[in-house]
């Protein structure tokens, strides 16, 4: 992947961006009050349906059929589609992807698209790329639109603003729409609902006359040809149905084998993202239907990545995501660090998982270390990705690369050798409990031993560690329980 | 080589381990995931799509023109879209000017409001489908006016999303309205209305007398 595609790619590191998002009060608010609503809405809509393990299992056992038989789902996608009336493109990685639309967009005649939120548009760096060829990109969901106008970056799969708060949109939307067409209404305040309506009055102007438009696509039907959008603000149908030019960017891994497969998925993932029983609006569209909506349909079905994941048989089961972001409002580390820490489009634990195996673990090596492993993720997910499994495959892979391209052993290699060898002899063992019964109380203060120098402090700047008790309970055992002598001891 | 053919390539080399003779029947999915509606299925649909702030009228076939009426009134429209093979026994007359296709974008973004029928509507999410069938239209008349009366006979009222999927035609373009447009973008405070219809009003027809 070139870095001409990739707008941001783990620079700085996640430890170091996490570092800065913490100390960040009102980004930690923000985002506390976010994902605290979202995740007490989520669990209310699946608490309703008594055999939401039942769905999930379902889900997941699609995904798995759908991705073990990928080829041939995406055959015969292409072939219900282009009879349809669309056209299908096959883009290998991002900047094929990008040529292909550009070309598009250009034999229109068109120096302007609409777009709707769409997480591979921008994994490839679409919008950066309409610019260099002088084609301007309007992001048409509120929040994108919070994003695009604040010169800023998605930081949420399903809701990217989540780390502003209203005084921010408003002030955002004060000084910049005028910029990029209609004006703020004057004396905007900064009530949800004026904000939404100065949102309505800018954007409706570019849906009136926008003649392509651009999305991705929430799932597309290799039985039928049938291709959806879920949203939730109409800006979707707007763009979906208006323009003459429709140009949607797939991930190949959304396809799905039949139309009955919609009936568990339109079940999980509303509930799963927004907590609702059902989004308010789903489009779905075959080709082009004449007098209804778009009479040019191009499908971009994208790899860039997807592939080399899906030889990974462990992390395989990353492709499976539908893009809900459950795991993200139930992260520990998300809630605290918010989504530009992980500094590629797939924040979260989802994104731990799936940027390495995207861009390539060593180009993304501190986002499987992202996470405490505290299984919430896995509980949350509704298609049953097992992101803690996937995390401590990558870690390990993360490793390995890591030790490929040094000749000095590392730290960390140092001291695992180390324990190794004590943990394997008892005497060893029992000697070292001893040292550090001594030498843990020469360093510690009131009980807790504070930031180490040298190798060491890797693990003590990130958190306290309790001194080592002055006796330990193999000591304690021999000397309160006195045994009888016996055969070879 | 082709971007196709090097995608291609790439998803066989990278499903080594699926067994040659597998095929995608072979990897099971359980479907016993069942409907989660109860008896009443309109009372459900009425009181799930009422949570969704859609306001909600019902009627019989005796009674639905005069409750139209009623409603688009009450609405203080003066423009109305009614699209092709809208069911002329539920068009009442009144202060409205109606507009038939076929319409301009700068028509229908001026028209006031729109009526139309829907071709399933799900009780347990409070869901219409529109199919662009008779009396519904083309997708934009129900995105542009900023007033939508659907209405729904009782016998298209389903349990729930599967059966829903099985009668609906995977060809035709299809919306799914789950109450009027909204966002949550901000602060996760629900907006209604950001750029679709900001209020729905759905009329629901039993067809006998409405039980109690």
């Amino acid at each position: 992947m070139s870095p001409d595609n990739v707008v941001w790619l783990g620079s700085p590191g996640f430890p170091e961006a996490a570092r800065t998002a913490l100390a960040d009060p009102q980004l930690r608010r923000n985002l506390r009050k976010a994902t605290t609503t979202i995740r007490d809405k989520r669990l209310a809509a699946t608490a309703e349906l008594d055999d939401w393990e039942q769905l999930r299992e379902a889900g997941a056992a699609l995904k798995r059929r759908t991705l073990r038989h990928l080829d041939t789902h995406l055959l015969r996608l292409e072939d219900s589609v282009t009879r349809a009336g669309g056209v299908v493109h096959w883009a290998a990685d991002a900047a094929e992807a990008n040529r292909i639309v550009t070309e598009l967009v250009r034999a229109t005649g068109e120096s302007e698209v609409v777009k709707v939120k769409s997480m591979a548009t921008q994994e490839i760096g679409l919008n950066e790329a309409l610019a260099e060829a002088g084609i301007r990109a309007y992001e048409t969901d509120l929040a994108e639109l919070i994003v695009q106008l604040g010169a800023d970056r998605p930081s949420h799969i399903l809701v990217p603003a989540i780390h502003r708060n209203r005084a921010e949109i408003r002030e955002i939307f004060v000084r910049r729409m005028a910029e990029w067409g209609r004006p703020a209404p004057e004396g905007l305040t900064d009530e949800p609902r004026a904000l939404a309506e100065a949102a309505r009055l800018h954007l409706r102007e570019k849906f009136l006359r926008a003649r392509v438009a651009v999305s991705g696509a929430n799932f597309a039907i290799a039985e039928t040809g049938t291709v959806g959008v879920v949203e939730s603000e109409g800006n979707g149908r707007m763009c979906l149905t208006l323009p003459e030019t429709l140009i949607t960017v797939m991930g190949i891994e959304k396809v799905l084998p039949q139309w009955q497969d919609l009936e568990v998925f339109l079940q999980l993932l509303p509930r799963s993202s927004t907590g609702e029983r059902m989004n308010p609006y789903t489009s779905t569209w075959r080709g082009v239907t004449p007098g209804d909506g778009p009479q040019a349909f191009h499908l971009v079905l994208l790899d860039n990545g997807r592939t080399a994941t899906l030889a990974d048989t462990v992390g395989r089961q990353a492709l499976g995501c539908i893009r809900c972001s459950a795991c993200l409002n139930v992260c520990p580390v998300y809630e605290r660090t918010g989504g530009h820490a992980y500094g590629y489009v797939y924040p979260g634990p989802i994104g731990a998982i799936l940027t390495p195996q995207l861009v390539g673990v060593e180009h993304a090596d501190t986002l499987p270390f992202a996470s405490t492993l505290c299984g919430a993720c896995y509980d949350a997910c509704p298609v049953k990705i097992n992101i803690p499994e996937v995390l401590t495959h990558l870690r390990a892979k993360a490793v390995e690369a890591k030790r490929a391209g040094r000749r000095t052993p590392t730290a960390e290699a140092l001291a695992m050798k180390a324990a190794t060898s004590v943990l394997t002899s008892p005497r060893r063992f029992a000697a070292a409990q001893k040292a550090a019964a001594l030498g843990g109380h020469l360093i510690a203060r009131r009980g807790v031993i504070g930031p180490l120098p040298g190798p060491l402090h890797g693990w003590t700047d990130a958190r306290d560690t309790p001194a080592p008790p002055r006796e330990s309970f193999r000591g304690w055992w021999q000397r309160t329980h006195p045994q009888p002598p016996q055969g070879d001891q | 080589m082709t971007d196709r053919d090097t995608v291609l390539g790439r998803v066989r080399a990278a499903l080594t381990d699926v067994p040659a003779d597998e095929n995608p029947e072979h990897v099971p999915v359980p479907r016993d995931h069942s409907s989660h509606a109860g008896t009443d299925l309109i009372a459900l649909f009425v009181e799930r799509v009422t949570d969704y702030r859609a306001h909600v009228v019902e009627a019989t076939a005796a009674t639905a023109a005069e409750a139209v009426a009623g409603l688009l009134t009450a609405h203080g429209l003066r423009t109305l879209v009614v699209p092709p093979e809208f069911p002329e026994e539920l068009l009442p007359q009144g202060p409205w000017q109606q507009l038939t296709e076929p319409l301009s974008v700068a028509e229908l973004e001026a028209a006031e409001g729109v009526l139309t029928t829907c071709a399933v509507a799900i009780a347990v999410t409070g869901t219409l489908v529109l199919d662009a069938g008779p009396g519904q239209g083309r997708r934009a008349l129900t995105l542009l006016p900023d007033y939508h009366l659907c209405i729904v006979r009782a016998d298209q009222i389903v349990d729930d999303v599967p059966d829903a999927i099985a009668l609906l035609d995977p060809g035709r373009p299809l919306t799914f309205v789950s109450g009027p447009s909204a966002t949550s973008d901000i602060e996760l405070d629900r907006v209604e209305g950001v750029h679709g219809p900001r209020t729905l009003d759905v009329l629901v027809i039993r067809r006998t007398v409405a039980k109690g």
